[in-house]
């Protein structure tokens, strides 16, 4: 279960963490706009296989639009 | 070993509306965030206005928001305010709650607003209410016109 965090944590993880950032928007609104050095793992396409391109020593922080 | 994961719960809408960094096609038109002037004079409620009025001329504007210690808007003082009787504290002549866009707008957006409220400025804030700049109309057609 991922822990919900805000704003200025993510950027204490990406600057003192080096956190990936995943977007898990479909791929049209990531492309449109995302955070800097985000990738994009679409919900409907998160699982195993795709977890792999991700590095497990360092942090993840996945997000969406909003809250909901 | 599993991930070390976290939820950005608030998510990309929230990061936008604090004028960050993004990639992506949108972030290649410019946003409020990106032509706000950041250096606009700021005073707070019980400041002296003769000494806020000298201060905001000598600084070459003519216009000044009213903060809180923590630079959330109160109010504006516009050219009227600032140039007129000087006696007086800041409270005593500010327009109140100025209407505000977020650091996120796109200037092609902004630049519309202005249009249909006749206004040659916008006050940009975060979503705390705390000043972000003032976006100024002309610097706002130059970079559409650039970007």
């Amino acid at each position: 279960m991922a822990k919900g965090i805000g704003r200025s944590e993510v950027q204490r993880l990406v600057a003192e963490k080096d956190a990936q950032l995943v977007e898990v928007l479909p791929a049209p609104e990531y492309e449109q706009e995302h955070l800097p050095g985000a990738i994009n793992i679409p919900l409907k396409e998160l699982n195993r296989e795709t977890a792999l391109q991700l590095d497990r020593t360092r942090p993840v922080i996945v997000y969406c639009h909003d809250y909901q | 070993m599993g991930f070390e994961a976290y939820d950005y719960e608030d998510g990309k809408r929230d990061w936008g509306s604090f004028g960050l960094p993004r990639e992506g096609t949108l972030a290649q038109t410019p946003s409020a965030a990106e032509v706000a002037r950041r250096d606009v004079p700021t005073c707070t409620l019980g400041d002296d206005l003769g000494e806020v009025s000298e201060r905001v001329r000598n600084a070459g504007w003519d216009t000044c928001f009213v903060v809180t210690d923590e630079r959330v808007v109160l109010g504006r003082l516009g050219r009227r305010a600032l140039a007129g009787n000087e006696d007086g504290t800041v409270e005593s002549v500010m327009s109140e709650g100025p209407s505000t866009v977020r650091p996120s707008i796109g200037i092609d957006a902004l630049i519309q607003r202005m249009d249909e409220r006749h206004l040659t400025t916008f006050p940009v804030t975060t979503p705390d209410g705390k000043l972000f700049g003032l976006v100024i109309r002309t610097d706002a057609e130059k970079a559409l016109a650039s970007g």
